[in-house]
């Protein structure tokens, strides 16, 4: 195997006592869907908030693209090519939709005549173009989260980090997310997604890091995963749908 | 309708330069101040307004601005012309002192002294032009969009690899050195310094609340805000002086922010936008 687009050694951070995220050893290849689950708590948006360059780590090595990402900052780390969305949404509430898509076109595009080209292709391919020129105060949450992702996409990224884009919306909605993320992965973007909806997670990816107490529990392909006793240990209590493998 | 607005708007514009010809002095003097706090607002709207970080300091811009276009037109001679590309000095030390300055009057208009009051009319005028010129240019590219993002959100412009800290300095510098700019017309049309009014919160008051009655973060706000603004400033400042009440006209600017906050939070641009849209 070529080297990995991303990868941590011993990624560690803690608040306080609490060890959110511990000795983390993470490879990604590049092309790869790979989904981190566990249950809440188990430092899944921290290792995120630790990639994107939101947090420190308290030890520890990220490589990414062969180069490291420690200390920079998260615009540094954007520009490289590691984009983010963010689990609570974060509109630009009265930019218009397709100037929220803009400012990440913009990143690669300084010229603002071309970086509205680009925000506007974006923008129609992830179906808000109806709503390109309102504010985006007035979007429903469905359409929030797939703004999130058309802002994180127009910064043109190698691999994306999807905080649960999937949480509060219904199954068509879902569906529709799901649909999109493979077109994005089509399009040759690597993708690390964190999902509490097991079935969307299980079915897009092809590999699962289980994450407990900010240690791996499990690894492997989703099916096997999916019966890992560890792993419906560390679930036990929450509602949990094995899905049927690829 | 939002044509026959434009329109109108135009043509306002294209009188402007007529104004000193056709109205006596006290017309004058109060369009002039109208485009010097128009101005005032504007270069304060670039970060108090697009990047949405609220500076009660600006008078300091103008306090330095003002002093050592004086300083350096008295002292050395340096024309203030130059001097509105002012060098920052911080220290009051330098500067004799926190002590009020005269400048005499010589009428050289190489020195930016003018006999005729019409001449302040018309470089007021320009500078408010320019200024706004300068931030309807900047709007709809990457530094006026960054600005906007960076008011609603810096943590998501971060992540969208927007290096935040740079543009709100950049921003910071553009706003402090027009403002800085005014200070020198300001000593120049006055004639006499004094530090409490050139680098006291009174002035930041007043520039801020232009800005934010007219409209912060609009291109046109400030101007407007300013045509609002300062005439009743005037009138308020006159009326309480007859009757003893001097400052009482910061009450009436209290009473218009609270109510502005209360109604109009947006100011009074977009909602006249907004008429004109429909």
């Amino acid at each position: 195997m070529s080297a990995p687009l991303l990868e941590t050694r011993g990624l560690s951070k803690h608040f306080g006592g609490v060890h959110a995220v511990a000795g983390l050893d993470l490879a990604m290849a590049e092309g790869e869907v790979l989904g981190l689950i566990g249950p809440n708590g188990a430092g899944k948006t921290t290792v995120f908030n630790l990639l994107s360059g939101f947090l420190r780590p308290d030890a520890g090595a990220i490589r990414f693209r062969g180069g490291s990402l420690l200390g920079q900052s998260p615009h540094a780390i954007c520009r490289r090519g590691l984009a983010r969305t963010f689990q609570i949404v974060r509109p630009f509430p009265r930019l218009s939709v397709l100037d929220n898509v803009m400012v990440g076109a913009l990143a690669r595009h300084p010229a603002a005549p071309r970086a509205r080209a680009h925000a506007r292709a974006i923008v129609e391919r992830l179906g808000l173009g109806a709503k390109a020129a309102q504010p985006a105060a007035g979007l429903t949450l469905a359409e929030r989260k797939r703004l999130e992702l058309a802002r994180a996409l127009a910064t043109e990224p190698a691999l994306l980090l999807l905080d649960e884009v999937m949480a509060g919306l219904n199954a068509t909605e879902i569906a529709g997310v799901v649909a999109l993320i493979r077109e994005i992965h089509r399009g040759g973007v690597s993708i690390l997604i964190t999902e509490h909806n097991m079935r969307a997670v299980m079915a897009l990816s092809h590999r699962i890091v289980v994450l407990n107490f900010g240690e791996i529990v499990a690894e492997g392909a989703p099916a096997a995963v999916a019966n890992h006793p560890r792993v419906v240990e560390a679930y036990l209590g929450e509602e949990y749908v094995a899905a049927p493998s690829r | 309708m939002r044509r026959v607005a434009i329109a109108a708007a135009v043509a306002l514009l294209a009188m402007l330069p007529l104004v000193p010809s056709v109205f006596g002095s006290y017309a004058v003097t109060l369009f002039t101040l109208i485009f010097f706090y128009g101005f005032l607002g504007q270069a304060w709207n670039i970060v108090g307004g697009y990047a949405g970080q609220l500076s009660a300091g600006h008078a300091a811009f103008l306090g330095i601005g003002a002093y050592t276009a004086a300083l350096l037109s008295v002292e050395r001679g340096v024309t203030p012309w130059l001097g509105m590309c002012r060098i920052i000095v911080s220290n009051t030390e330098a500067l004799g002192g926190a002590v009020g300055y005269y400048i005499t009057f010589t009428g050289d208009p190489r020195q930016f002294q003018f006999q005729d009051a019409r001449a302040y009319y018309y470089v007021a005028l320009v500078m408010m032009l320019a200024v706004t010129g300068i931030v309807a240019w900047l709007e709809r590219r990457r530094f006026g969009v960054y600005l906007s993002a960076i008011r609603e959100d810096e943590s998501a412009c971060e992540a969208l690899g927007v290096n935040t800290f740079r543009y709100k300095m950049l921003a910071m510098m553009l706003s402090s050195f027009l403002t800085g700019i005014g200070g020198a017309f300001y000593a120049f049309y006055l004639f006499s310094l004094q530090p409490a009014s050139v680098f006291g919160i009174p002035l930041s008051v007043e520039i801020i609340i232009r800005a934010i009655v007219g409209g912060a973060g609009t291109v046109l706000g400030p101007i407007l805000g300013s045509f609002i603004l300062s005439p009743l400033a005037e009138l308020a400042r006159y009326y309480f002086a007859q009757g003893g009440w001097h400052g009482a006209h910061l009450v009436v600017y209290g009473l218009l922010l609270i109510a502005v906050v209360l109604f109009l939070p947006e100011g009074a641009y977009p909602r006249l936008a907004r008429l004109f849209r429909r």
